[in-house]
């Protein structure tokens, strides 16, 4: 059974062939690690998957009867998939609660203008917020938190989709979710991903920190140039010569 | 007395006109200055179902409401290719092309020499031909727009404006089909603009092309943008502001031979030292 693969997908910018024929599978409700170095097209990767970039060629597989040559990325909860940016990206000046809603308000207009459930909607974002120690912060603008904060808001976000339309949603990619944070916070957003393995969810984890792919990963797959040059367990993958050269040079 | 009530009228015609531009403007974030293209098209659209055609005030109205609507929907689809400076450059060039069709298209719209004659408002066989009685129709009908804009930014659908304004690529990939939402927006806020002019045409009895080029939506613009964007109450504000500006200056006992060129120094003055004290506006919670 899978839950998300690529057979063969491309993209290229100019001439840089950011991923370059990458067919993998993400292993259904385990964590798996997207390592490589930076450049590798780890985060290319994740755009080609949830559409915010269009890829070249190649396909994209959905479950077991979705098969994609390109995906609208406002498809992607029907779809079951979410993620995280590295770059983090919020809605700004807009407050923490509404960061919240959003994701989970209805999505056609009539629906949002005239919007029931407001009861509901807002004991999932009290619920998600208090899980990532953010409700006290609820009317501050997304703008004014502290960078770790932001970081959770976006996990907290994932996890508001995850309670709204827990048993659509089934892959959430993490692109670097603990670059930056003090170790408190990463003890809630690793937390965060063993729940949500636990719920069955299949969970993608780029990752710079070799400990914490060691720790958390079931299964790695390592990028270099666009390619995928090993796949294993964290042991097995992160003893390859291949990686080690990948990652130090030789 | 009249003259207060000139200016009431005035103020009630740009309420719709400025809170509509903040609908889009403010809270989606789409920097359009081809809100006067609308607002012309509604009142050459009104003016001509009741000259030429002899039709009631509100059927013509609507009518032109609805054509300013989805003028507004085609304008939008080809913007939706278009953003930020763009964007904005892009809406300049409409404003000025439904310009030109009315300074050009003679048979439809005499041109230049306008369109004279245009009776009062006459509904349900009562005739709004009192500047007293025109002010409270007017004002009902900016009050009805005011209260639908306050109900969209209050639902959800306000808060997802808001969201594509911040980040619509995210907001995409939270599932929403930004595109449409877009569209909605603009064609919703051009029907607005439509009954602005709809009434100015009917107020003023007279139109002609000039009232609805690029200074016009310059104007709405700066109404939005002093009275703060992303708050309607601001938009308000900013229309009684710029509509009152020019008039208390008339009061300031310039030297008569250059009266008008001082009112527009200080005029322009004004607005720039608003933006360089308090860019956001007055009730403003979005900045630019």
């Amino acid at each position: 059974m899978t839950i998300l693969r690529t057979q063969n997908i491309h993209k290229n910018f100019g001439g840089v062939k950011a991923v370059d024929g990458v067919s993998i599978a993400f292993e259904p409700g385990k964590i798996t690690g997207l390592i490589g170095p930076n450049g590798s097209g780890k985060s290319t990767l994740i755009n080609l998957l949830t559409g915010m970039t269009a890829f070249d060629n190649g396909l994209i597989y959905i479950g077991e009867h979705t098969r994609l040559d390109h995906i609208h990325p406002y498809d992607l909860p029907d779809f079951g998939i979410t993620r995280t940016f590295q770059d983090i990206r919020l809605f700004e000046q807009m407050p923490v609660l509404d960061n919240i809603l959003i994701v989970i308000t209805s999505r056609n207009v009539l629906g949002a203008l005239f919007e029931k459930h407001k009861k509901y909607h807002l004991d999932i974002a009290e619920k998600v917020l208090r899980q990532v120690g953010l409700w006290e912060k609820r009317d501050c603008l997304a703008h004014d938190l502290s960078y770790g904060q932001r970081k959770l808001l976006e996990i907290a976000r994932v996890l508001a989709l995850n309670e709204d339309g827990g048993e659509v949603l089934h892959t959430i990619l993490f692109d670097e979710p603990f670059a930056g944070l003090f170790p408190e916070m990463i003890k809630i957003v690793s937390e965060t991903l063993c729940l949500l393995r636990s719920q069955g969810k299949t969970v993608v984890l780029v990752e710079h920190n070799m400990d914490i792919i060691r720790e958390l990963s079931d299964h790695v797959i390592v990028l270099d140039s666009g390619q995928v040059i090993a796949e294993g367990t964290p042991a097995h993958a992160l003893s390859q010569a291949s990686v080690i050269e990948a990652y130090l040079g030789k | 007395m009249e003259y207060l009530i000139h200016l009431a009228i005035l103020f009630a015609i740009y309420v719709p006109l400025a809170v509509s531009l903040n609908l889009v403007v403010g809270y989606t974030g789409l920097l359009s200055v081809t809100h006067a293209a609308f607002y012309g098209v509604g009142a050459y659209a009104t003016t001509l179902l009741v000259v030429n055609f002899g039709w009631g005030f509100i059927p013509a109205l609507l009518v032109a409401m609805i054509l300013s609507g989805l003028l507004a929907t085609l304008f939008g689809l080809i913007l939706s290719r278009f953003r930020d400076d763009y964007y904005a450059l892009v809406s300049f060039g409409f404003n000025i092309i439904v310009y030109s069709i009315l300074l050009n298209w003679e048979s439809l719209t005499r041109g230049p020499l306008g369109i004279p004659g245009i009776p009062r408002p006459e509904i349900f066989g009562l005739t709004f031909d009192s500047n007293l009685s025109f002010l409270i129709l007017a004002l009902a009908l900016a009050l009805t727009v005011y209260l639908v804009s306050a109900g969209i930014v209050k639902s959800s659908l306000g808060r997802v404006l808001k969201g594509i304004r911040e980040d619509e690529k995210v907001l995409a990939i939270f599932g929403y089909n930004t595109e449409v939402f877009k569209l909605v927006i603009f064609g919703l806020t051009a029907m607005m603009a439509g009954l602005a002019g709809g009434l100015f045409a009917t107020y003023i009895t007279f139109i002609d092309p000039s009232t609805f080029g690029l200074n016009e939506s310059i104007f709405i613009l700066a109404m939005i943008i002093l009275g703060g964007m992303a708050n309607l109450r601001g938009s308000v504000i900013g229309a009684l502001f710029l509509i009152l500006l020019p008039e208390i200056l008339r009061f300031v006992g310039f030297p008569s031979d250059i009266a008008a060129q001082m009112r527009q120094v200080v005029y322009g003055a004004l607005l720039v030292l608003l933006m360089l004290y308090r860019p956001q506006g007055l009730l403003g919670e979005y900045k630019l």
